[in-house]
């Protein structure tokens, strides 16, 4: 048997498509691995550590932070803008591939998204609870209200960031639900009893009748387009809550695109993290295959490199300007108090995507896997470095302090990597993790691919 | 009575499209096809037309456009005017993004809306039994009989030629 091309096939294994309904809806259907069980209770650990952290602080007040009147942001915010931008991959996945004709995206595009709704909420986390008195989160909407009314200030790019991640959220949602249904009515039809029940509840009728299908494939085409600028905007919206200060080191106009691609950055680099555990746990070697993983690779190393450039932008700018408050702060950033954190960043960030540049490495799974959480660890501090180290020295120096978080803020930390795998858990347990519906049309064509070199050889 | 009908189940979506192209030739009514995932190709020999979708994005958008607009500006200039650092009332650059955000939430939200609402999809809805297998690995071509001397041996005799792996005969619809 000769192969047609010289591509490695997306999906490997020479499956059929009732290969693909078995496969993904046995993780559902059967009961969950020793790791899975020994992953659930550590993020719930972790969620219940976290958690209590969190109930302590708004039971008490932002006093149990180590915020002062100088630094005033802290690990709050760089855990906001820290999760915002790993959904970010999700929603590229999704639908920038889809408006590409990526085929690649349709084994890791359902997980990916799910991973953007749970990183959207552990971002909604930060703000919230940042409010102090979260029981009046409401006031940062605008309705009629019985204070006058008095109305938020649209002026304001905090206010902006309602509006940006309320709507990434609620946009993000539909587009992954809207994609779940078809796959949600296979599981429906090979349910019986009360799971039946339940996926007929939760797959809305659906039978795939032709009219159907192609008004399906219209909409969704449609949120991929809403989607994509929507995805633009809303880390641009975020960088917005740094550039329209007048802090060194955050009045910066390439911060929209500086921040977009670090969250694209980031994002796939926890799609990596992922999708390696899952293709292990989950047995989806032959979904996702090392085609995948070397795409997500590239797609790291690319825009890591970005990221690198911005930084060294960032750098020169502050010495071109000619504002001497500018190339203070970048050099404080460097070789100050918090050099350590800066030199950390700019080595996850910058050095280590670059080693993927070797086949070997991006063959060798537990270096792409370390790989992968190096570059998180080094996003997390991009966002340290640039909300810290910007506001721990002030324009008077008699202003100037330090910054050290406490215990409590650390819990926050952790509840947010606690709520966010026990969510991806939950999901990985009773959602199907790939789209099946996606995934099924690619076999057919690898087939006849193959039936059609035979015939030809023969 | 209501005419019969008769469903050809395919494992491959070619051999069905041929079958629903044989079909369209001879005149026989394609009732709908079931599959489990979309068919390319299909809606030209179904005639089904593009969906009207689109409008109602673009049409939501821009009423989420206008609302975004509207509510800040009457907020921020009319309702309560607000001195914020001087800025004028009207700031219209600084309502960009929450407009945009408007837009984009409007237009993403009504486009799933009436996308249920026109597929007729809503929870719990029931589903006729008998085609489980095409939300997983079948195709079914359900035709139905207009033409007397069309007999049932002549569909199963159709569905087999196209490489169907299956068939039956209906006289309540599926639908």
């Amino acid at each position: 048997m000769v192969d047609a091309t010289l591509e490695v096939p997306l999906i490997t294994g020479d499956l059929v498509p009732a290969d693909v309904t078995r496969d993904v809806c046995s993780p559902l259907e059967g009961k969950p691995t020793g790791l899975w069980y020994a992953g659930f209770c550590l993020a719930l650990v972790a969620l219940a550590i976290g958690g209590t952290a969190v109930l302590y602080q708004v039971s008490t007040g932002i006093g149990t932070w180590g915020l002062n009147r100088t630094v005033g942001w802290g690990f709050d915010i760089t855990n906001f803008v820290f999760w915002v931008g790993i959904g970010h991959a999700g929603t590229l996945i999704s639908a920038v591939l889809l408006l590409f004709r990526q085929k690649w995206r349709t084994s890791i595009n359902r997980s990916a998204e799910a991973m953007t709704i749970f990183a959207v909420i552990c971002a909604g986390i930060y703000p919230f609870i940042h409010m102090g008195r979260p029981w009046l989160a409401h006031w940062v909407f605008p309705y009629p209200n019985a204070r006058g009314p008095l109305w938020v200030n649209f002026r304001s790019a905090l206010l902006w960031d309602v509006f940006a991640i309320g709507t990434y959220f609620t946009i993000s949602l539909l587009f992954w639900y809207v994609g779940l249904i078809p796959d949600l009515a296979t599981v429906r039809d090979r349910a019986k009893g009360v799971r039946k029940k339940i996926f007929n509840l939760l797959s809305f009728g659906w039978r795939g009748t032709a009219r159907t299908w192609s008004r399906y494939e219209t909409a969704c085409v449609l949120l991929a387009a809403l989607a994509t600028p929507l995805v633009v905007s809303v880390h641009s919206v975020v960088s917005s809550d740094f550039a329209t200060a007048v802090i060194p080191g955050w009045h910066a106009t390439v911060f929209p695109p500086y921040f977009v691609i670090g969250a694209v950055f980031s994002g796939f680099a926890m799609v990596l993290t992922l999708m390696l555990v899952a293709r292990k746990t989950m047995r989806f070697e032959n979904y996702i295959t090392m085609r995948h993983i070397h795409a997500i690779c590239k797609v790291v190393t690319f825009t890591g490199s970005i990221v690198g450039l911005a930084y060294m932008t960032e750098f020169f700018i502050a010495w071109y300007s000619g504002s001497q408050y500018e190339l203070f702060i970048f050099k404080n950033r460097m070789g100050g108090p918090f050099a350590w954190a800066y030199w950390t960043m700019f080595s996850c960030n910058v050095i280590a995507p670059q080693l993927f540049w070797f086949r070997k490495v991006r063959n060798n799974l537990l270096l792409i896997f370390l790989l992968s959480l190096v570059v998180n660890v080094g996003m997390w501090f991009e966002r340290f470095v640039i909300i810290v180290t910007s506001l721990h020295r002030d324009f008077l120096p008699s202003s100037w302090s330090g910054y050290t978080p406490t215990l409590i803020e650390v819990g926050s930390l952790v509840f947010g990597f606690g709520l966010f795998f026990t969510l991806f858990l939950l999901f990985c347990r009773f959602v199907p993790m790939i789209a099946m519906f996606e995934v099924k049309p690619l076999l057919g064509k690898r087939k006849r691919e193959l039936q059609q070199t035979n015939r030809e050889v023969a | 009575m209501s005419p019969s009908l008769h469903t050809g189940f395919f494992e491959d979506e070619h051999d069905l499209l041929s079958a629903a192209k044989e079909c369209r030739e001879r005149g026989i009514p394609v009732v709908d096809v079931v599959s489990p995932f979309p068919i390319h190709g299909l809606d030209d020999v179904l005639g089904i037309r593009p969906s009207r979708l689109a409008w109602v994005t673009f049409l939501m958008g821009a009423a989420g456009l206008a609302f975004g607009f509207g509510l800040q500006y009457w907020t921020a200039a009319f309702d309560w005017p607000l001195n914020v650092g001087g800025k004028p009332l009207d700031s219209l650059p600084a309502f960009i993004p929450v407009a945009f955000e408007l837009t984009i939430l409007f237009a993403g939200v009504s486009t799933v809306v009436a996308l249920l609402l026109r597929s007729k999809l809503w929870p719990s809805k029931q589903v006729p039994s008998g085609l489980e297998s095409t939300t997983d690995d079948q195709h079914a071509l359900i035709l139905a009989q207009a033409d007397a001397a069309f007999e049932d041996s002549d569909f199963t005799e159709l569905f087999e030629r196209h490489g169907a792996i299956n068939s039956q005969r209906e006289t309540e619809a599926t639908r």
